[in-house]
C-alpha cells in the first residue's frame, strides 16, 4: 500500500489546549511538493504540539488539516502514516529489547491492508512476516544511502545509529512527507552536516518539516521558515529573505542576551582534583577510564562532549551516587571517594542534576520542604529531633525573593511549578547552602530564556565568590559564554582542555567526535 | 526410592498446571506492562463458575463432557471480565497496580466465597473431569502413571506453554504486547493503541487465571473451599518474575515451586510424621524468596515499564 | 477555577460512593438478599447497643493499629502486605514471653506487648532488606513471609505451645491461657463506667499510636525524610538520603505496628494463642489506611468506619439475612479499585479540564436557551 504523493499539505486555524495552558493557538501553515519548512521557536513555543497534531497522537480542540486539498482527520498515527506523513521525535520511539527489524515490523503490522477473507486475515494476525519486513528495510536504505543493520537490537546502536533507523523506519512506513523533530540536537556537529547533506538530497523526492532552535541548520536546510511563539505563529516567509538575527528576535520577541562570562580573575587553589578515575555506566561498561580534571576555586570549567560518553557517571561519582572502582575526586584535598552522598554534601559539595524534575525535587512536597532537603536534620531547621517549622517557612520565604520564585505560596507542591521555576528552587537551595563547589548538569536545558539568564547570572555569581564550578552541557554555546576553561569529554576520557580563548564550535566539534590531534584541527 | 520419585512426580505434576496457567496468563500481563497481583481473586472467580455450571446441571453426579467444558469456558469468560474490570481501573485511571491488584484479590476470593455459599453451598463436591489414560502408553512402567494417565486440562497447561510462547514471539500481536511492556510511548508513536492492546492482554491472560481456577475446582480437588486457591494467585506472580517473563522459564518456575510442595506430600505419604509437616509447607514460599533475591539482581530483562501506566497527553 | 475544582472533587467523591453502593446492591440481590435489609445491618445495626458498639471497638483497635503501620511504609515508599505475618509473629513472641516468663502486674503486660512489636518489626525489616539489598519486590516477599508466619505458628501450637488439654483431642489447637496479669482489661473493669463497655482498652494504645506515629513523621527529621524517599526515591537519593536504609527503618516501624496488633488482639480479646487469630486484619489494614488518606489521623475515622462494616457483616446471619459473612472482603475489594481509582480521576488535570469545558458549554447551551 503505497500512499498517493503529498502535493500540499494545509493546516488551518489549528488550536489546543491542555489544563491552564493554550499550546497551540490558531495556527495556520502550508507546506508543498519538495519544500522544506523550519518549524522555528523556544522551548514550550508548541512545535512539538503541533507536529504530534500532524501525526495523530493529539486531537484537535480546534482546526483543520487538508492534504492535496482534501481534509483529512487523524485520529491515530497510523492514519497519519496511510496518508504519507511520517515523523522522526526528538526523542527516539524505538523499542530498545526488540532488534532493528522488530521494531519496523511493529509498525508495519499496523498498517498493513485490512479486510481480505478470513484465512488470509487469521494468516496475517498468525504470523509476523520478518523476513518481507527485513527485504524491505534493506530495498529503503539501499535507495537513500542510509546503512543500518537489521538485525541489531537498539541497545547495541549509537545515537547517530538509532537516528538513521528512525528515518528508514518513518520512509518504509511510506512517509512522503517527513516531519523531523530537533533532529540534531544529541549528534556532533559532523554528524549534523552529515544529516544536512542526507536530508538535502531527500528533499528532492519528499517534503520536510523540521522543527529546530538552531539557526544555522535552518539557513542551510530549510526553503521556508515559520516561527512561534508562546503557541501563536509570529512569522512566515522564505527562508533567504531574512537574516539569522532577524529569525532569532522574532523567535524571542525581545532581544535578550545571555550573560557572558567576561572578568579574568585569578582562579585560586584547586578545588576539585579528579585523579585517574575509573567508574562502571549501567550496563556494566567503564564509563569513565582514567579521566582526570582539576577545577579551582572561582573557576568555571565547562565539560563538553556528546550525551553518553560518561558525563552522567562523573556527575554521579562526584557527588557520591556511583560507586568508583578506582582513582581519587579530591574535593578541598579531601578524598570523597567511598563516602556517602549525605557525607560529600555535607563537605560543601552543591549539585544541580539533569533531571530536575525528579532528581532535584520531591515532587509532591511542597516548596518550603524541598527547600531544606539536604538540612532537615540540622539546626536551625531542626532542633533536638524536632521539626521547627517557622525556621523552614522563613528560610522559603527568604529564598522565594532572592531568587525570583514565582509561586502562589510556599507551601504548594514543588512539582506544579514551571521548569524555569523548579530550577530556581534547586538552585536557590544549592547556592544558600554556601557550597564550595557545585557540579551543574544541563542546567537550562529545556528553560525559556529569561530563565535561563537568571541562572546564569547565578552561576557566574557564584564563581565570583571563589566556588568552583562543573558546568556539564551538551550546548556548545552555553559552554563557551560561561567557562574559564573547557574541559572536552570523550569516551570516559578528558580529550583536552582548551583556554576560554581557544575554544571554537567547530574545533570543540571535532574534539567531541574524538578526534585529538591538535595538527588535524 | 524409586516408588518414592515416582510417587513424588506423579503428585508434583497435576499440582503444577494450576499455577502454570495462571502464571502464563500473568506473563502476557506483564509482557503488555500490567502487574496483576489480583490473579488469586481472578482464579478463585473462576473456581467457583467452573464447577458451577457442571453442578447446576447435574449436581454432585457425573456431567456429559460439554458441560464441564462449558464450566471452563465460563470460567475463563469470568477470568477475562474480571481482567478487563481491573484495566479499567489500572489502565484508564491509571491507579496504582499494587495496591488496586491487592483490591481485585478481596474482591474475587470474597465474592466466590458468598456466591459459593449461595449458589452450590455446603461442602458439595462435583464429579468434575476424570483423567484419562492414553492407550498403550498408559501402561509403560514408571512414565505411564506419571506422564500418560493424567488429567485433560495438566496436557492443555503444558501445551500452552509452546501456544504461549508462538503468540509472544511469532505473531504482530505478540509484538505489540512486548513493545507496550518495554516502551508504550514507542508503540503509540508508531500508531498502536497502547490502552486497547493492553486490555487485550489483561483479558487474554485473566482468562488463563480463571482457567487456572476452573482446573482446581473441576479437576483437582473436585470441590470448592474459601482455602482452595491457598495462594497459588501470589505464587503465580512470583513465578513470572522467576521465569524471567519467558513462557519456558514460567514452567520450570511452575514444576520446581510444585515438586517442593509435592515433596511434602510424599514424605506425609511415607509415614515420616515425626518431622513436622509445617516446614515442608513451607519450603516452597521460602524457594520463592531465595529465588527472587537472585532474579533481583539481573535488570533489564523484564518489561522495562511494568506497573507504569501510560497517557500519551501526560508525558513528564 | 477553584470552586470547579471543589465542585469535581465533591463530584468525583459522591459518584464512586454511589457506584460502590450500586455494585454492592446488585450483588446482594443475586445472592437473594433484601438490599436495605442488608444495608440496614451492615451500617445501622451495629450501633443498636452498647454491646455491639463495643464489639466494633474492638475491632477497630488492631485496625487502627495495622492501618498506621501501613500508613508509615506507604508514605517511605513500600507496599505492605505483609501486616498478616507480622501480626502473627508478633503475637506468637508476645505469647511466649507471656508463657515464659511472670513479671509483676503492669511490666508483665508492657513487656509483652514490647516483645510483640519486636517480632513484628524483626518480620517487618526482612522483607524490607531484601528490597533495599537485592531489589526483591515487596509485593511478592511479604506474601511468602504471611505463608512461612502462618506455617511457623501452626507449627507452635501444634507441637511446643499446645494446651495439654487439648492434646490428642479432636478440638482446634490452642495455647493455654494466658496469666489474667497480661490481659488487656476491659474498660468497665478500669473505670466505673456501665457494665456494656466490654470493649477492652487496647483502644487507647491504637489512639495514642496514631497520634505518635503522627507526630514522628510529620515532626521529625527522620519523617521527613522517610516521606520524602517514599515520593520521590531519587530525588531523595540525590539529597542525600540515603533511601534503603529508611525503606528498612519503615518496614521496621510498620512491622512493630502489625506484631503490636496481634499482641493487642491476643491480650485483649482471646487471651490465648488459637489458629486464624488475625482475623485478615492485616489486609483490612491496607484498605483502612487508603481510606484514610495514608494519614496516621485519618486512619482512626477510617478503622471505626470499616470496623462497623465488619461488625455488620458479621452480624448478618444472626439476623438472619441470606448473606455470607464473606461480603466483607467484597466490600472492601470494591472500596480499593473504587479509592484508587477515583483518587487518580480527581487528581488528573486532564480529566477535570474535559470536565469543566463539558460543563461550560452545558451553562452555555443553556443560557442560549
Amino acid at each position: 500500500m503505497t500512499p498517493e504523493a503529498i502535493t500540499s499539505l494545509r493546516i488551518e486555524h489549528i488550536t489546543k489546549r491542555f489544563p491552564g495552558i493554550v499550546a497551540c493557538s490558531d495556527i495556520s501553515l502550508s507546506v508543498g511538493k519538495g519544500e522544506v519548512l523550519a518549524l522555528v521557536g523556544e522551548n514550550g513555543a508548541g512545535k512539538t504540539t503541533l507536529m504530534n497534531i500532524l501525526m495523530g497522537l493529539y486531537t484537535p480542540d480546534e482546526g483543520k488539516i487538508y492534504i492535496n486539498n482534501k481534509e483529512v482527520v487523524f485520529k491515530s498515527p497510523s492514519d497519519a502514516f496511510a496518508c504519507g506523513i511520517g515523523m522522526v521525535h526528538q526523542q527516539y520511539m524505538l523499542v530498545p529489547n526488540l532488534t532493528v527489524t522488530e521494531n519496523i515490523a511493529l509498525g508495519m503490522s499496523q498498517m498493513r491492508e485490512k479486510g481480505g477473507t478470513l484465512a488470509q486475515r487469521l494468516r496475517r494476525a498468525g504470523r509476523l512476516d520478518l523476513a518481507g519486513v527485513r527485504r524491505h528495510i534493506v530495498a529503503i536504505s539501499e535507495h537513500y544511502g542510509l546503512a543500518v543493520d537489521p538485525d541489531a537490537y537498539i541497545w547495541q546502536l549509537s545515537v547517530g545509529e538509532q537516528q538513521r533507523v528512525e528515518l528508514v523506519k518513518t520512509l518504509c512506513f511510506g512517509a512522503k512527507f517527513l516531519i523531523l523533530d530537533e533532529p540534531t540536537s544529541a549528534l556532533t556537529p559532523q554528524e549534523t552536516d552529515e544529516l544536512i547533506g542526507l536530508l538535502r538530497r531527500m528533499s528532492g523526492e519528499l517534503s520536510i518539516i523540521f522543527i529546530s532552535h538552531k539557526l544555522a541548520e535552518v539557513k542551510a536546510l530549510s526553503s521556508k521558515v515559520a516561527i512561534l511563539r508562546g503557541g501563536k505563529l509570529v512569522f512566515r516567509g522564505n527562508t533567504k529573505d531574512h537574516s539569522s538575527a532577524d529569525i532569532a528576535s522574532l523567535m524571542t520577541g525581545h532581544e535578550v542576551y545571555l550573560p557572558v562570562n567576561q572578568s579574568s580573575r585569578a582562579p585560586g587553589k584547586p578545588m576539585l582534583e579528579v585523579r585517574d578515575l575509573f567508574v562502571r555506566g549501567d550496563r556494566g561498561n567503564m564509563a569513565l577510564n582514567k579521566l582526570n580534571l582539576t577545577v579551582r576555586a572561582g573557576e568555571i570549567v565547562g565539560l563538553a562532549g556528546v550525551s553518553g560518553n560518561g558525563q552522567r557517571e562523573l556527575a554521579e561519582a562526584l557527588t557520591g551516587l556511583r560507586t568508583v572502582e578506582s582513582g581519587d575526586i579530591l574535593l578541598d584535598g579531601s578524598n570523597l571517594v567511598g563516602k556517602s552522598p549525605k557525607q560529600i554534601i555535607a563537605q560543601g559539595m552543591g549539585y544541580v542534576p539533569e533531571e530536575r524534575n525528579v532528581e532535584g525535587i520531591v515532587p509532591s512536597m511542597s516548596i518550603k520542604e524541598n527547600l531544606v532537603l539536604k538540612d532537615i536534620g540540622r539546626p536551625p531547621f531542626s532542633t533536638a529531633g524536632i521539626v521547627n517549622n517557622g525556621r523552614i517557612e522563613k528560610n522559603a520565604q527568604s529564598l522565594r525573593e532572592k531568587f525570583d520564585i514565582r509561586c502562589s505560596g510556599v507551601q504548594i507542591a514543588a512539582g506544579s511549578l514551571s521548569g524555569g521555576n523548579i530550577q530556581k528552587v534547586i538552585l536557590a537551595r544549592e547556592i544558600s547552602r554556601g557550597p564550595k563547589f557545585l557540579v551543574a548538569v544541563y542546567p537550562i536545558r529545556g528553560l525559556d530564556l529569561g530563565a535561563a539568564e537568571f541562572i546564569h547570572k547565578q552561576l557566574l555569581a557564584l564563581r565570583d565568590q571563589g566556588v568552583g564550578i562543573l558546568l556539564i552541557s551538551e550546548e556548545l554555546e552555553e559552554i563557551i559564554n560561561l567557562s574559564d576553561r573547557i574541559a572536552v569529554i570523550f569516551k570516559g576520557q578528558i580529550q583536552r582542555t582548551l583556554g576560554q580563548g581557544e575554544a571554537t564550535q567547530r574545533k570543540l566539534g571535532m574534539m567531541m567526535a574524538g578526534v585529538k590531534d591538535n595538527e588535524a584541527i | 526410592m524409586l516408588d518414592f520419585i515416582v510417587l513424588f512426580l506423579t503428585v508434583g505434576i497435576p499440582l503444577s498446571s494450576a499455577l502454570l496457567l495462571a502464571a502464563l496468563g500473568e506473563t502476557v500481563n506483564q509482557r503488555s506492562g500490567i502487574f496483576n497481583l489480583g490473579c488469586e481473586g481472578v482464579m478463585s472467580m473462576g473456581a467457583f463458575v467452573g464447577m458451577l455450571i457442571p453442578f447446576m446441571v447435574g449436581g454432585a453426579g457425573k456431567v456429559a463432557w460439554y458441560v464441564n467444558v462449558c464450566g471452563l469456558l465460563a470460567a475463563a469468560a469470568v477470568g477475562a471480565l474480571m481482567g478487563l474490570l481491573f484495566g479499567v481501573v489500572v489502565i484508564k485511571f491509571g491507579a496504582p497496580q499494587g495496591i488496586a491488584g491487592i483490591g481485585l484479590q478481596l474482591f474475587g476470593t470474597g465474592l466466590a466465597g458468598s456466591f459459593y455459599r449461595h449458589f452450590i453451598g455446603g461442602a458439595q463436591g462435583v464429579a468434575g473431569i476424570d483423567s484419562i489414560r492414553i492407550p498403550f502408553l498408559c501402561d509403560l512402567p514408571v512414565f505411564g502413571k506419571m506422564l500418560f494417565s493424567c488429567n485433560p486440562m495438566v496436557y492443555f497447561a503444558f501445551l500452552m506453554v509452546p501456544v504461549v510462547s508462538y503468540i509472544l514471539f511469532k505473531t504482530p500481536w505478540g509484538l505489540r504486547v512486548r513493545a507496550c511492556g518495554t516502551m508504550p510511548r514507542a508503540a503509540d508513536s508508531m500508531g498502536i493503541d497502547v490502552s486497547r492492546t493492553r486490555y487485550q492482554a489483561l483479558a487474554f491472560g485473566s482468562a488463563m487465571a480463571g482457567l487456572a481456577g476452573a482446573y482446581l475446582s473441576l479437576c483437582y480437588a473436585k470441590i470448592f473451599t474459601d482455602t482452595l486457591i491457598g495462594g497459588r494467585g501470589f505464587i503465580a506472580v512470583a513465578l513470572v518474575y522467576f521465569g524471567h517473563w519467558s513462557p519456558v522459564g514460567v514452567m520450570g518456575g511452575a514444576l520446581l515451586f510444585s515438586l517442593a510442595q509435592a515433596l511434602q506430600l510424599a514424605v506425609q505419604a511415607y509415614g515420616f510424621t515425626t518431622f513436622p509437616y509445617e516446614f515442608l509447607v513451607m519450603l516452597p514460599y521460602v524457594l520463592v524468596i531465595v529465588v527472587l533475591v537472585f532474579v533481583g539482581q539481573s535488570k533489564h530483562v523484564g518489561p522495562a515499564m511494568l506497573g507504569k501506566p501510560f497517557n500519551r497527553e501526560m508525558r513528564t | 477555577m477553584k470552586q470547579f475544582k471543589l465542585v469535581y472533587t465533591a463530584g468525583v467523591i459522591v459518584l464512586s460512593v454511589l457506584l460502590t453502593l450500586v455494585i454492592a446492591s446488585l450483588i446482594l440481590t443475586v445472592l437473594g438478599a433484601n438490599v436495605l435489609d442488608t444495608f440496614w445491618v451492615i451500617f445501622c445495626y451495629p450501633f443498636t447497643s452498647l454491646k455491639n458498639l463495643s464489639g466494633v471497638i474492638n475491632i477497630m483497635t488492631p485496625l487502627t493499629i495495622v492501618g498506621v503501620g501501613i500508613c508509615v511504609a506507604y508514605r517511605s515508599g513500600i507496599v505492605n502486605i505483609g501486616g498478616e505475618g507480622q501480626m502473627i509473629i508478633g503475637l506468637l513472641c508476645a505469647i511466649v514471653f507471656a508463657l515464659g516468663t511472670s513479671l509483676p502486674a503492669p511490666f508483665g503486660l508492657i513487656g509483652t506487648l514490647l516483645v510483640g512489636m519486636a517480632g513484628g518489626a524483626l518480620w517487618g525489616a526482612l522483607p524490607g532488606l531484601l528490597k533495599a539489598r537485592f531489589g526483591v519486590s515487596e509485593l511478592l516477599s511479604t506474601v511468602m513471609f504471611n505463608y512461612i508466619a502462618t506455617q511457623l505458628y501452626s507449627y507452635c501450637l501444634r507441637v511446643p505451645l499446645l494446651d495439654p488439654a487439648v492434646a490428642g483431642g479432636s478440638g482446634d489447637p490452642q495455647t493455654v491461657k494466658l496469666d489474667t496479669s497480661v490481659w488487656l482489661p476491659r474498660l468497665s473493669e478500669v473505670f466505673q463506667v456501665d457494665k456494656s463497655f466490654r470493649f477492652h482498652t487496647g483502644i487507647f494504645i491504637a489512639l495514642l499510636l496514631a497520634v505518635i506515629v503522627f507526630l514522628f513523621m510529620w515532626k521529625t527529621p527522620t519523617g521527613f525524610k522517610m516521606r520524602a524517599a517514599g515520593a520521590s526515591d531519587r530525588a531523595a537519593r540525590y539529597g542525600g538520603i540515603s533511601v534503603s536504609r529508611y525503606l528498612v527503618l519503615a518496614m521496621l516501624i510498620s512491622g512493630a505496628c502489625c506484631g503490636l496488633a496481634g499482641t493487642v488482639e491476643i491480650l485483649g480479646v482471646h487471651h490465648r494463642g488459637l489458629g486464624n487469630c488475625t482475623g485478615g486484619y492485616g489486609f483490612s489494614g491496607i484498605v483502612v489506611a487508603l481510606f484514610g488518606g495514608l494519614h496516621p489521623l485519618g486512619v482512626i475515622p477510617a478503622a471505626f468506619f470499616f470496623s462497623v462494616i465488619s461488625f455488620g457483616c458479621s452480624a448478618l446471619q444472626i439476623n438472619k439475612i441470606p448473606v455470607p459473612s464473606n461480603m466483607i472482603d467484597v466490600l472492601q475489594g470494591l472500596v480499593i479499585l473504587v479509592i484508587v481509582a477515583a483518587k487518580l480521576i480527581i487528581a488528573n488535570p486532564y480529566l477535570m479540564d474535559r470536565a469543566q469545558r463539558r460543563m461550560d458549554a452545558l451553562l452555555h447551551r443553556k443560557e442560549a436557551a
